[in-house]
């Protein structure tokens, strides 16, 4: 099978040719966010550092970081760099705490959206002859207006279902044929399920790939999808801040991480305590700087996304780095003597012990000088066994797979079910009883 | 031959044993024997009902998480003697105990052992074959 690129010689240029790209991109960006975001002058200025201090792509780490924050700040249109006579599009993503945050796009951005989005599907193996159907949702949030024109740009027909009316999909997907899904992956196990209630086969339908993102999602949800609507399922990422659904994706011939535009996203991988850039490969807060974007351009944007960048090779033949899987959120990253640990790697090992997903929380407490962490897990029928050697090799083999992947030794405690709160559904996961 | 016996897994908290044989009363279910084996962590409450299916539904909507085992149910005279009969048999067959209880039935004079076994099938041979009576799900509930 040989391999569709959307733009070749871009996704396949050698690595120097990419980064004098990248650089001139660079110089060009400071220079005009400095000349027209009073905000982003300042910040320089403050760090003593003007746009013709960007000589090569190691100054990046001269400037200063953008956190949401001043996104915040700054809110609704404070940080656009053009008049708002050229802005054709805004979005806002939903702030869980105070207020959202506003993006906007003006014609071109739009345009190299599309582009960057018609790149990713192409990555998942589509292509003008596929139906694709959007299950992203259509409004502020960017994720289905922005799959929506990645796909028209590809020439592909677009299915606008958006999100809900599962059975309607369903016929949808019956009737039309499609063959391509875009939807988050909670939402592609929904419709696995209602197909399994109504008695759908999957493998009666055209359905061929799925384009799944804008929610965390694990290795094993990524095989159940697979397994129950019977296609290869591939992970997206984007955020709207940077730009939408489109700032990397996964190629059909890797399941290890997915290939950074960087001709429009320039990554950095920082440690998210110190702000220090990683050596290659290190894991830790992913950063990024808009090469491209005209009306809402970025400076090393800090995504607060746990991920590693992979310099390797890809089989695909595209050069462009590619960002692992995202692991967790530095929001969530505890630190227990001196060791970094996100609940989400937690989350993984009882993910491959239970098998489904867990109902955990991690319990920190200080004893003395020293931090405790004891993980309590809610005992499922899938783990539970009427013999306590059972029980207790498992809590055992649960402690031993945390102390190899974090390095950290922990107290497992079994619980009944129902017994971790619950705030609006959701979980608490930790709670840190150390006063700091 | 097996019977069915409803695991619970417990947490060491006072009053959940009591909550447990409340709800099943409640339901009109009957215990007929039960064990607790706990640890300094956690417990593991074994029961003999006389309605496993109502008692698997209430106890999980009471929010327990709940398993189903066969165990075998071995009816010996309630004399002393009856229960090293029994061990002896297990111990000719080198059969693995993973836990046992017992329980006696009044009316009957008879005590009942509730075994659970590594090998299942090897267990109820040899216990058959050594003239013990293995009582069926319904029989233990008639009790
Ligand atoms: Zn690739």
């Amino acid at each position: 099978m040989t391999t569709l690129y959307w733009e070749e010689e871009i996704e396949t240029l050698p690595r120097v040719g990419l980064e004098s790209i990248q650089l001139t991109r660079l110089k060009h960006l400071v220079a005009r966010v400095y000349a027209t975001v009073a905000p982003y002058r300042a910040k320089m200025d403050a760090a003593g550092v003007r746009p013709a201090d960007i000589r090569s792509l190691a100054d990046l780490q001269k400037l200063p970081f953008t956190v949401k924050d001043d996104l915040r700040d700054n809110y609704p249109f404070g940080l656009f760099t053009v008049p708002m006579d050229q802005v054709v599009r805004v979005h806002a993503s939903s702030g869980t705490t105070g207020k959202p945050t506003v993006v906007g796009y003006t014609k071109k951005d739009i345009e190299t959206w599309a582009g960057v989005m018609a790149r990713a599907l192409t990555c998942a193996g589509a292509t003008s002859r596929d139906m694709i159907h959007n299950a992203y949702g259509y409004g502020l949030f960017t994720g289905g207006l922005g799959a929506h024109y990645g796909a028209e740009r590809l020439g592909a027909t677009v299915i606008p279902v958006s999100g809900g009316n599962t059975k309607r999909q369903i016929t949808i997907m019956q009737d039309f044929g499609s063959s391509v899904l875009l939807a988050t992956p909670s939402y592609a196990l929904n419709l696995a399920d209602a197909m399994a209630e109504l008695g759908v086969d999957p493998k009666s339908l055209s359905l061929r790939v799925g384009v799944f993102g804008a929610e965390p999602w694990s290795a094993n949800m990524r095989d159940e999808v697979e397994r129950k609507l019977n296609i290869k399922a591939v992970d997206i990422y984007g955020l709207s801040e940077v730009m939408g659904p489109g700032v990397a994706m996964q190629c059909l011939e890797t399941d290890r991480g997915m290939h950074i535009f960087e001709d429009h996203f320039l990554p950095e991988i920082i440690d998210p305590d110190t702000g220090e850039v990683l050596p290659p490969g290190e894991q830790g807060e992913l950063v990024f700087t808009t090469l491209t974007k005209e009306a809402f351009p970025l400076i090393r944007y800090r995504t607060k996304d746990i991920s590693r960048l992979i310099h390797e090779k890809c089989a695909c033949g595209r050069t462009m780095v590619r960002m692992e899987k995202i692991t967790g959120r530095t929001d969530d990253m505890l630190i227990i003597r001196g060791v970094n640990v996100f609940p989400s790697q937690v989350e993984h090992v009882l993910m491959g012990v239970e098998g489904v997903e867990p109902h955990y929380q991690i319990v920190v407490n200080r004893e003395g000088n020293m931090d405790t962490m004891a993980v309590r897990v809610e005992v499922s029928e899938a783990i539970f066994s009427d013999e306590v050697k059972n029980l207790e090799k498992l809590t055992r083999k649960i402690q031993a797979d945390i102390k190899d992947l974090l390095g950290v030794t922990c107290k497992v405690q079994l619980v009944e079910p129902r017994t971790i709160q619950r705030s609006e559904g959701k979980a608490q996961r930790v709670i840190d009883n150390r006063k700091m | 031959m097996h019977v069915e016996q409803i695991a619970v897994f417990l947490e060491n908290k006072s009053g959940r044993l009591a909550e447990i044989t409340a709800t099943l009363a409640y339901h009109g279910i009957n215990i007929r024997a039960l064990s607790v084996a706990d640890t300094a962590d956690f417990g593991i409450l074994r029961l003999i009902v006389d309605d496993v299916e109502s008692a698997k539904k209430v106890l999980k909507a009471a929010g327990f998480t709940i398993g189903i085992t066969n165990v075998i149910a071995v009816e010996v005279a309630d004399r002393s003697g009856g229960l090293a009969q029994v061990l002896m048999t297990i111990e000719k067959a080198r059969l693995n105990v993973e836990y046992m209880y017992a329980f006696v039935n009044k009316s009957r004079e008879d005590a009942v052992l509730i075994f659970r076994f590594d090998d299942m099938e090897r267990a109820i041979a040899a216990l058959q074959q050594d003239g013990f009576t293995i009582l069926s799900g319904e029989q233990v509930c008639a009790l």
